[in-house]
């Protein structure tokens, strides 16, 4: 059972050092190969030919956080929803309706952001 | 044809090495180790290659659509060969560029990044039934395990856009992480629906849920859901027209606008195997996977017996991964404020309903798909 596991590891191992190799690589050969030749202008970061006005990691919107907030509650719905996907052949009409329920108070609690303007974007 | 390559390679190269370097209480594991790696490099070298020429075929066929040829000039071996040697060129290209690391950047971030873009596109390969009895880790819990990897592609993202200390990557990276959460909202629920359908998370077994004809391919039951998934893929690997996170009118590149030379080529490479790997999971999900089309029709289905099914699914993911330049080529690009509107208020709803739907179906057993 779990030795089905056994080619994900080794597979997760190769892909890692893959591209670790990959990026390693670049950086040797790009050394070698493309004539670095440091200077302020090249290693400041790109803002179309300005120099840097300040630190780039500036405030950002909160509307960004609040899509994350609302992520993890309707992604938490679906890990719910996954065992019971599985067993709903087993589990009958009984499992079919507490789900139902649990649906219907998600949808109540989704027009509520809907309402509250969570979701919009203006 | 591959069992025997396999088989031969296994046999008298594996074996002899085995038995040669490693003491006697560990060839079993040894062995074991060595055809896992084989295998692995049968599936990882030629998704790269497929990576690889997919990008020539996204220059050729948007040029076509757009009456131009597309790059025909590199061939190989002094044959111009409708320009086929392109990719191989670009590649030496990029391995040749420098490296440049921006004075006040994370070193260690912004280079471990494109890393973790790249392995979990690549590591999400691991579950993918090719055929009926070729798959390498036959897991019974193989969607959660794609699913899961899938929302690992978000860190790469994000680590990239911070590590740069530029404005235009942290823009563009806080925007796609918005984005590509947004939709993975709507991917889940259709993914449940398909589970919801086929009573089980083994790939496998999904495909083999969908046997009978092209009308028991999930595809008719599971319409919307269908939709709604590959639009979603579409705007989780950031492609137009869902592409403002790269908006190279406004934004320049997005999150990768410092990464040059070889760091860059592999946030390219992860992009594009992020979306052969939704084009191979629409064709396994929805369409059947290795299933033949023909299957259930009295004279097409013998002629047709002899065709491997691998070529079966490699011609449905082709279609896929066409529709992804197709949609480059044709659509202009949303709106932010559209794309989060299409995806919380239209996508979510339509897929609340459809799981309602699809398991009542389930629960009355509506033949001929739930019976």
């Amino acid at each position: 059972m779990l030795s089905n596991y056994f080619p994900i590891l080794i597979f997760g191992a190769m892909v890692l050092l893959m591209g670790t190799f990959l990026v390693a690589i670049g950086l040797i050969l790009g050394k070698i190969m493309g004539h670095a030749r440091p200077d302020k202008a090249k290693q400041s970061p790109y803002e179309c030919g300005f120099e840097a006005f300040e630190d780039a990691r500036i405030k950002f919107d909160v509307r960004y956080y609040l899509v994350a907030i609302l992520f993890i509650i309707f992604d938490l719905e679906i890990a719910f929803l996954f065992p019971w996907a599985v067993a709903l052949k087993e589990i009958g009409m009984a499992g079919f309706w507490a789900m139902m329920i649990f649906l219907g108070v998600l949808v109540i609690g989704f027009i509520y952001e809907w309402k509250k303007g969570a979701l919009d974007w203006e | 044809m591959i069992e025997t390559i396999y088989n031969i390679i296994s046999q008298y190269i594996l074996l002899p090495l085995t038995i040669a370097v490693f003491p006697v209480d560990y060839q079993t594991e040894a062995m074991l180790f060595f055809q896992t790696t084989i295998k692995i490099l049968a599936i990882v070298v030629p998704v790269m290659i497929a990576v690889a020429y997919f990008t020539y075929a996204e220059r050729k066929v948007i040029g076509f659509i757009q009456g131009r040829i597309g790059p025909n000039r590199v061939g190989l071996f002094g044959f111009r060969l409708w320009g086929l040697g392109q990719p191989i060129a670009d590649a030496v290209k990029l391995i040749a560029k420098e490296i440049i690391i921006p004075l006040n950047a994370n070193r260690s971030l912004f280079i471990i990044a494109p890393i973790l873009s790249l392995a979990p596109a690549l590591a999400a390969w691991a579950v993918i039934p090719f055929d009926d009895t070729k798959v390498l880790a036959n897991i019974n819990a193989g969607l959660l395990y794609v699913l899961a990897l899938t929302s690992l592609a978000v860190y790469g993202v994000i680590i990239a856009g911070w590590a740069s200390n530029s404005k235009y990557a942290f823009l563009g990276a806080i925007r796609s992480a918005a984005q590509i959460v947004a939709y993975e909202i709507a991917m889940g629920f259709a993914l449940v629906g398909v589970l919801i359908a086929a009573g089980s998370l083994n790939l496998g077994e999904i495909v083999n849920a969908q046997s009978g004809s092209v009308i028991h391919w999930f595809w008719l039951p599971l319409l919307p859901l269908f939709v709604i998934y590959f639009i979603s893929g579409v705007a989780e690997t950031n492609r137009a027209p869902f592409d403002v996170a790269e908006g190279e009118s406004e934004l320049v590149a997005g999150f990768h606008v410092e990464y040059s030379g070889m760091a860059f080529s592999v946030f390219f490479m992860a992009e594009y195997a992020n979306m052969i790997l939704i084009a191979v999971l629409s064709a396994l999900l929805f369409f059947g996977g290795w299933l033949s089309p023909f299957q259930g029709i009295i004279f097409l289905e013998d002629i047709f017996s002899w065709v491997p099914g691998m070529f079966w699914l490699l011609a449905k993911t082709s279609i896929f991964m066409f529709l992804f330049l197709w949609f480059r080529a044709t659509f202009p690009r949303y709106r932010y404020d559209q794309i989060m509107r299409l995806g919380w208020k239209v996508f979510i709803p339509i897929t609340i309903v459809w799981l309602v739907v699809i398991s009542s179906l389930v629960v009355i057993d509506l033949p001929p798909w739930f019976s």
